[in-house]
């Protein structure tokens, strides 16, 4: 769609694709100041490609002997050691887990919660007060994130030792690989909480949207055929809205894949692999932001490996997009509303 | 290239705006354990010379070494001394150490029911944060707490998960006196943590803060920060065997005590001899290039460092930094003398 809003002039200046008539009318309307307008807009079209390419490009530059050094074994290396003499050594393997664990688990609470909160507010709730709220939710959207790091260490955390590991230990003892650890609160769950709780707002003001735009006419069609509110939601609301949001999925995912502050004050920033939600655990941005400042020194590789758990971070996020776009593609189709 | 651009637009903003004659700003980064303190230099230095700007980006030690070395700061500052391979790479030319300011490093813990300050051994806490010692009513850390009942309460270990100054001194201080930790964990501002129980907080509040929620936590956190938020901390045996708390005039006399200080000030004083000498202390530097390129520049970054090793000393304690020692001054103003400010 933009694709062709943006190629199209070019293809009539060019006189490719267009017929002499509409070209000598073109002529005629471009003037210089049009001609300097189309300049600026195409320039502007370029630079986020520019910076994707010098992005990337840096990146990978950046990595090099890192890439060089440790190769594929970068990926599945569970090893941190920033110590030269006793002999640098990096993997991103368990940075990978903790990124992917607490980002998809974030996710998964909060989507059915923030597309419930919109469904609900759009179909369910017709006060006045709807409008209000919608907006309230949006404002929770713009606190910044090391607020809610604050909030989670001294809430969440406390509840998440004393309020829920306390009780399901007690229950499961800690013999269940998911369930062990030590009674700190900090770990896994609270990272991944706090995490559901950040994307939420995003997930419902979207949403929301997504189902906004289903027409009318589709709702008083079913409750026509004598489908109840809830056949209604389900069969004429949801499956016109899934592109968008799935759409609205994955834009938290992406903003929970990058979180930083609010999930390093509560996830333990250990890096081990211990598949528990009690147990410590590590994030690439995490890892990332908080070693970049001392991170050059005698360690060599150091400053190079965080580079690289920098490009893989990136490349989980285009993973995260393409696959957004083809189930968009794959499950909305043509039937889709709101493309 | 771009360098070379961005100079010749300062320069020809310069001239026409024609103030670098009359005005000097300095740039530095680096440490962020100082920050506060050269803040605090600064304002009152700028402020009995209303001419000089100087502008001080707290980023870390590790990149206030890039910095410096790539030039694009005018002076650099750092928690650990730059190694010679480091000054060798380096874009100007020789780096000099100005020693500034000294900090301490204190344990800090959360124990149910022990309210007295502990005593610890090098040995011990090291053996605490190797992971050997995982119970607080260990007979090694009652041997050195005559009179204090401890618990029977698993510790866990709490350390910065940011790359910082803190961490290197506190290693450093745990190389020296345990061999294992030397061996299998070494020092340096971020390092891999061996005991199983251990977890990683951010910046000191964030090693304060989850020590004080966690019981059986103890971390470490630099000394200013313990003293400015009345956090009760233990105290160290010294060299000398003697148990030193930590204050402004116990780490001041680490680097006090020292008998052979090496000409360009490139020294650890952690674990110093003398009776009163708290054992995890340190230096932070300023560093800059001897040759100092840029006239104007460079005289004012040596009457600016001048200015803050004496004068500027006295504002230290009330920063909750420990001032230099007096018997370490003539060699700092040696350091300074030898930068080179071409005419």
């Amino acid at each position: 769609m933009t694709g062709n809003v943006m190629t199209s002039p070019v293809g009539e200046m060019s006189g490719t694709r267009q017929t002499a008539v509409p070209r000598m009318r073109r002529r005629r309307v471009m003037n210089a100041g049009d001609r300097i307008f189309l300049a600026i807009i195409r320039s502007a079209a370029l630079v986020p490609v520019l910076l994707i390419i010098l992005f990337v490009g840096i990146l990978i530059a950046g990595s090099m002997p890192s890439l060089r050094a440790f190769g594929l074994r970068f990926l599945f290396n569970s090893e941190w050691q920033p110590n030269a003499e006793i002999g640098e050594d990096y993997g991103a393997l368990p940075f990978i887990y903790g990124t992917l664990f607490s980002s998809v688990m974030a996710l998964l609470l909060a989507a059915p919660v923030g597309i419930g909160v919109a469904v609900f507010l759009n179909e369910v709730f017709t006060s006045r007060l709807r409008g209000a709220i919608a907006f309230l939710i949006e404002i929770l959207a713009t606190i910044p994130s090391i607020v809610f790091g604050v909030w989670a260490f001294f809430v969440l955390v406390p509840f998440v030792r004393d309020g829920i590991q306390a009780h399901v230990q007690a229950i499961f003892g800690t013999g269940f690989v998911l369930f062990r650890g030590p009674p700190l609160g900090i770990g896994l769950l609270a990272g991944t909480l706090v995490l559901a709780v950040m994307i939420l707002p995003m997930i419902v003001s979207i949403s929301l949207e997504a189902i906004r735009m289903v027409p009318s006419s589709y709702r008083e069609a079913a409750l026509g055929l004598g489908a109840t509110r809830w056949e209604m939601i389900r069969l004429a609301v949801l499956p016109p809205a899934r592109s968008g949001l799935i759409g609205a999925c994955i834009l938290a995912l992406g903003r929970a894949l990058g979180e930083t502050m609010a999930v390093t004050m509560v996830i333990g920033n250990k890096n081990v692999i211990r598949w528990s939600l009690f147990e410590p655990a590590s994030t690439i941005s995490s890892v990332v932001a908080s070693n970049f400042g001392e991170a050059g020194g005698d360690n060599a590789l150091m400053l190079p490996s965080l580079t690289e758990l920098a490009l893989i971070l990136f490349a989980m996020t285009l993973i995260v997009n393409l696959v957004a776009r083809f189930l968009i593609r794959r499950f909305a189709g043509d039937k889709a509303v709101i493309a | 290239m771009v360098k070379r651009f961005v100079q010749v637009m300062c320069a020809s903003l310069a001239l026409v705006g024609g103030w670098a004659s009359a005005d000097v700003t300095l740039n530095g980064a680096g440490a962020s354990f100082p920050a506060p303190m050269y803040n605090k230099f600064i304002e009152e230095y700028t402020r009995i010379k209303p001419e000089v700007k100087i502008n001080y980006k707290s980023v870390g030690s590790g990149a206030g070494i890039k910095a410096i070395s790539e030039g694009t700061v005018d002076f650099g500052a750092s928690d650990s001394p730059m190694k010679d391979e480091q000054i060798k790479a380096a874009s100007g030319g020789y780096i000099v150490h100005i020693p500034t300011v000294m900090g301490g490093v204190v344990p800090i813990y959360n124990i149910e029911g022990v309210n007295k300050p502990l005593n610890f051994t090098g040995p011990v806490l090291a053996d605490i944060f190797l992971g050997k010692i995982t119970k607080w009513n260990d007979p090694k850390i009652a041997q050195a707490n005559a009179g204090v009942t401890l618990p029977d309460t698993a510790i866990t270990v709490v350390h910065r998960s940011d790359g910082s100054g803190t961490t290197a001194i506190f290693t450093d201080y745990l190389s020296k006196v345990s061999p294992e930790w030397k061996a299998g964990v070494g020092k340096g501002s971020s390092v891999k943590w061996p005991a199983d129980s251990s977890i990683g907080a951010p910046q000191n509040d964030g090693v304060a803060n989850t020590v004080q929620q966690t019981k059986g936590a103890i971390g470490y956190v630099e000394l200013i920060y313990a003293m400015s938020n009345n956090i009760s901390f233990g105290a160290m045996q010294n060299k000398a065997g003697k148990f030193v708390s930590a204050s402004m005039e116990s780490v001041s006399a680490a680097a006090g005590s020292l008998q052979d200080i090496p000409d360009d000030l490139r020294i650890s004083i952690t674990d110093a001899e003398g009776d009163g000498a708290y054992p995890i202390s340190g230096l932070t530097w300023i560093l800059a290039y001897q040759n100092q390129k840029d006239a104007a520049k460079g005289q004012t970054l040596v009457e600016f460092l001048n200015w803050v090793t004496t004068d500027g000393q006295t504002l230290a304690a009330g920063q909750h930094y420990a001032p230099l020692p007096k018997g370490l001054l003539p060699k700092v103003q040696a350091q300074i003398k030898s930068i080179k400010v071409s005419q």
